[in-house]
């Protein structure tokens, strides 16, 4: 039976089908949905972790215990995981064992743009990258076999536009691995990594990376070639390959199931067949580089295609249209400008809890150290209240360790903000450090209740399991006392001159300090009820006391917006335009009309 | 080879929150049933929250790329008319235009830093002339009492092109993605939408 699914649906198909029992995961555009398709199957335990290092760690317990384990992340994910990684490659596993990691070139949803290929190489361990999402399934499966037979994790990478798209899958059975279950104590010397067993393994790394070579060569049914016209063949692989192949349908093809180790033998035996080899890849020239190094003479690469952000059949085309037919790429006819259009940002949503927060900060000129989530659109203008973001949880050291140059200075300036869900991924180590050694910062943790921006995935502070079963809950008072932060405040964000109060006296304080939101969860997590707190379904700009001073408009709510037109007042002070507030998008938060210094946002009636 | 020719290219566009990817499942959905290859693609993510959203359709006998080559637009369905305009030279010049009459301001024009953009379909139907179709799925979806369902009206203006298929396949469709309590919303939703393009 075919169905269609998306690459992350088939990715979480095919660890079923080969009898996954253990997956974990901390969500991350592009990656969040494979462990939450995973959830599903109740052969399987599931858990969202508290990062990307537990979730590896959880995960290769698993394996060591007999279990099949798969862990996934977005790119940045395998950085936070790389510790656990770079020597889980040595012990190898038991269980077969497949660590995803989902890059996202163009940057559509992250902090950078990384090849996650190059850890393939660094941590010397096979890499599978499929193009579509049955090549998800059926890549996913395999990788379990070979980690299996050779003794070693798996990386499975996608990206974009593999893990989001959606394509045919044909479903198969799920069966069950033969691998015994247990621990064996007499194992010590291929698990405990001290220095005279690791020595060992490191040595194992090497061997295990050859035998793959060859299998590369001789076994793996993926890497595929396909010989048309011979003057030209592409190297390529993922999706990169599926681009080319689309553009340029009458040449030859050697597709790369496998990054890693790259199958000698195959890619000789390909330029024995075609004239002329293109290496078509996405972000860094890795294949080209190898290929280059085994002293093949590479036609084509990162000299034409860009290293920069997504490829697209356009881009394919574009590159290298005048190299291999020899004509211009003619580019389609330009009927509107599109840098003449007005540009559509994301924004935050109308009732966010993150904007009259974000609106305090700014009303107190406070520098803020920002960090990862939906509230990082609180840089955008006309809010633009965050001056640093850096990777998950690193606001918290980072206004501590400004806190540490500026001295006495930075009292009053400084700030440190992030959301619930990324606080718990690295933010509690950063804080032991500000209490520990004396630093004055202060940290605000948004809590919604929920990781929001991923799509609204359960964390360790939310009550719930992957699942939704119910769970323990983390205190966060409680979790900053123990550290030994001796202010904790709480604040309600839709109040925002109490906010702007118990935030000026944190501030200024010379000690470590933590302000924790309440009554703030994500205006989309229907269980928490947010609107119900809202005394009015929306408000409406009363036209006879607006007088057009726009300070409505400082909070970005996309409910709000300008309206052009001289007028004046019932009290005949003159204006150029009003406010206006759209109530099919407004929610009634009421943030506006407590900003608005002339009591003109008034209460709709329904 | 000759497989490739055959694809159709579909873009939807719109601003995140009108439902364009439920929209796009639906077709999806329809196409596989019908014996298609499909394949589509689409950014969720940070991409989401309120700012342009746009899915690549593709389906024919054998499909290969997720994205559509930039000026190879068989159909271009837009939710929101600045977003119609944005992508209006992805289109081929003998390409159908779908677009649903809704203004969605974006920040700049809030701000009353730009205005938005007039006649834009004006513009399409210059360069489209009759292959042009406008229909007014947030009006449509009002009446039936529910504005969210403007998606699905639009899914049922555009089913007018695939005369080949039979009205149940798209209502199956519309179900499965559906809870049961929005099937006879969403069912009339795809009837008025359809009526709507034919009339």
């Amino acid at each position: 039976m075919k169905k269609i699914m998306q690459g992350n649906e088939g990715i979480a198909r095919g660890a079923w089908e080969a009898g996954a029992t253990v997956g974990c995961a901390y969500p991350g555009t592009p990656s969040s949905e494979i462990m939450a398709e995973l959830s599903k199957y109740k052969e399987i335990y599931t858990e969202w972790s508290p990062n990307e290092k537990v979730a590896v760690e959880v995960a290769h317990g698993a394996s060591l215990a007999g279990g099949r384990a798969i862990a996934c992340m977005k790119h940045v994910g395998l950085n936070v995981a790389a510790d656990p990684f770079m020597t889980i490659t040595y012990t190898g596993v038991k269980g077969g064992f497949v660590i995803v990691v989902a890059d996202d070139p163009g940057q559509h949803s992250s902090q950078n743009e990384q090849d996650s290929r190059h850890w393939t190489r660094f941590g010397k361990v096979p890499m599978l990258e499929p193009a579509d999402s049955e090549e998800c399934k059926d890549f996913t499966k395999i990788a379990f076999d070979i980690s299996e037979r050779f003794d070693t994790p798996v990386l499975l990478r996608s990206e974009t536009r593999v893990s989001h798209c959606d394509a045919l899958v044909e479903l198969g059975e799920r069966k069950e691995s033969t691998i015994q279950k247990g621990l064996d104590q007499k194992e010590t010397p291929k698990y405990v990594m001290v220095p005279m067993y690791s020595r060992v393994r490191r040595i194992a790394v090497e061997e295990r990376i050859s035998k793959l070579a060859a299998y590369s060569d001789a076994e793996f049914p993926y890497n595929s070639m396909e010989i048309n016209d011979p003057s030209i063949g592409f190297v390529s692989s993922g999706v990169s390959y599926l681009y080319t192949r689309e553009v340029f349908p009458h040449y030859s093809f050697l597709k790369l199931g496998m990054v890693w180790p790259l199958p000698r033998d195959t890619i000789a035996e390909f330029f024995k067949r075609v004239k002329k080899v293109i290496v078509v890849e996405e972000l860094d020239p890795f294949f080209e580089t190898e290929i280059r190094a085994m002293g093949y003479k590479v036609w084509h690469g990162k000299d034409l295609i860009p290293a920069i952000g997504e490829l697209s059949p356009s881009i394919v085309e574009q590159s290298l249209k005048k190299a291999v037919e020899g004509k211009n790429y003619k580019a389609p006819k330009v009927r509107i400008k599109p840098e003449d259009l007005p540009r559509r940002p994301p924004n935050l949503c109308a009732g966010c809890s993150h904007r009259p927060l974000f609106y305090a900060l700014k009303k107190l000129g406070l520098y803020v150290f920002g960090d990862i989530g939906c509230y990082a659109l609180a840089v955008a203008p006309p809010l633009s209240a965050m001056h640093a973001s850096t990777c998950m949880a690193a606001c918290v050291g980072g206004a501590y360790g400004a806190g540490k140059v500026l001295g006495k200075d930075g009292l009053g300036k400084i700030c440190a903000v992030l959301g619930d869900s990324t606080f718990l991924h690295g933010g509690i180590g950063p804080l032991m450090d500000a209490v520990y050694n004396k630093g004055y910062s202060t940290t605000l943790i948004l809590d919604n209740s929920i990781t929001a921006m991923t799509g609204q995935q359960e964390h360790p502070g939310t009550g719930y399991t992957i699942q939704r079963e119910p769970a323990s809950m983390i205190d966060y008072e409680q979790l900053a006392r123990a550290v030994g932060v001796k202010h904790v405040r709480k604040v309600d964000p839709y109040k925002v001159e109490e906010s702007i109060e118990v935030i000026r006296e944190e501030v200024n304080r010379d000690e470590a300090s933590v302000i924790i939101t309440v009554n703030s969860p994500c205006i989309l997590l229907r269980r928490a009820k947010p609107l119900d707190k809202f005394k009015n379904p929306f408000y409406v700009v009363d036209t006879d006391t607006c007088r057009g001073c726009a300070v409505c408009l400082q909070i970005n709510c996309p409910a709000i917006s300008w309206q052009e037109g001289a007028g004046q007042t019932k009290d005949g002070h003159t204006r150029k335009g009003t406010g206006f507030i759209n109530k099919d998008q407004c929610v009634g938060c009421e943030v506006c009309a407590q900003i608005c210094k002339f009591e003109a946002i008034v209460p709709g009636a329904k | 080879m000759q497989e490739n020719g055959k694809v159709t290219n579909l873009f939807l566009s719109g601003v995140g929150g009108q439902g364009t990817i439920l929209a796009s499942n639906i077709l999806g959905e329809v196409f596989l049933k019908a014996g298609y290859d499909v394949k589509k693609s689409e950014v969720h993510g940070m991409a989401q929250r309120g700012g342009d959203v746009t899915t690549h359709f593709r389906f024919g006998k054998k499909v290969y790329s997720p994205l559509i080559k930039h000026g190879d637009v068989d159909f271009l369905i837009s939710f929101e008319l600045l977003e119609a305009a944005r992508y209006i030279n992805w289109v081929k010049p003998q390409g159908k235009v779908i677009i649903n009459k809704q203004e969605i301001l974006p920040p700049a024009v809030s701000l009353g830093q730009m205005r938005y953009p007039k006649d834009i379909e004006k513009t399409f139907k210059k360069y489209f002339k009759n292959h042009v179709w406008v229909v007014n799925g947030q009006e449509i979806a009002r009446k039936l009492g529910n504005i969210q369902a403007a998606n699905v009206v639009l899914v049922g203006a555009f089913s007018n092109f695939f005369s080949e298929f039979k009205e149940d396949q798209w209502t199956d469709a519309i179900k499965e993605f559906l809870a049961p309590k929005l099937h006879d919303l969403n069912i009339k939703a795809f009837y008025e939408g359809r009526r709507a393009l034919k009339g």
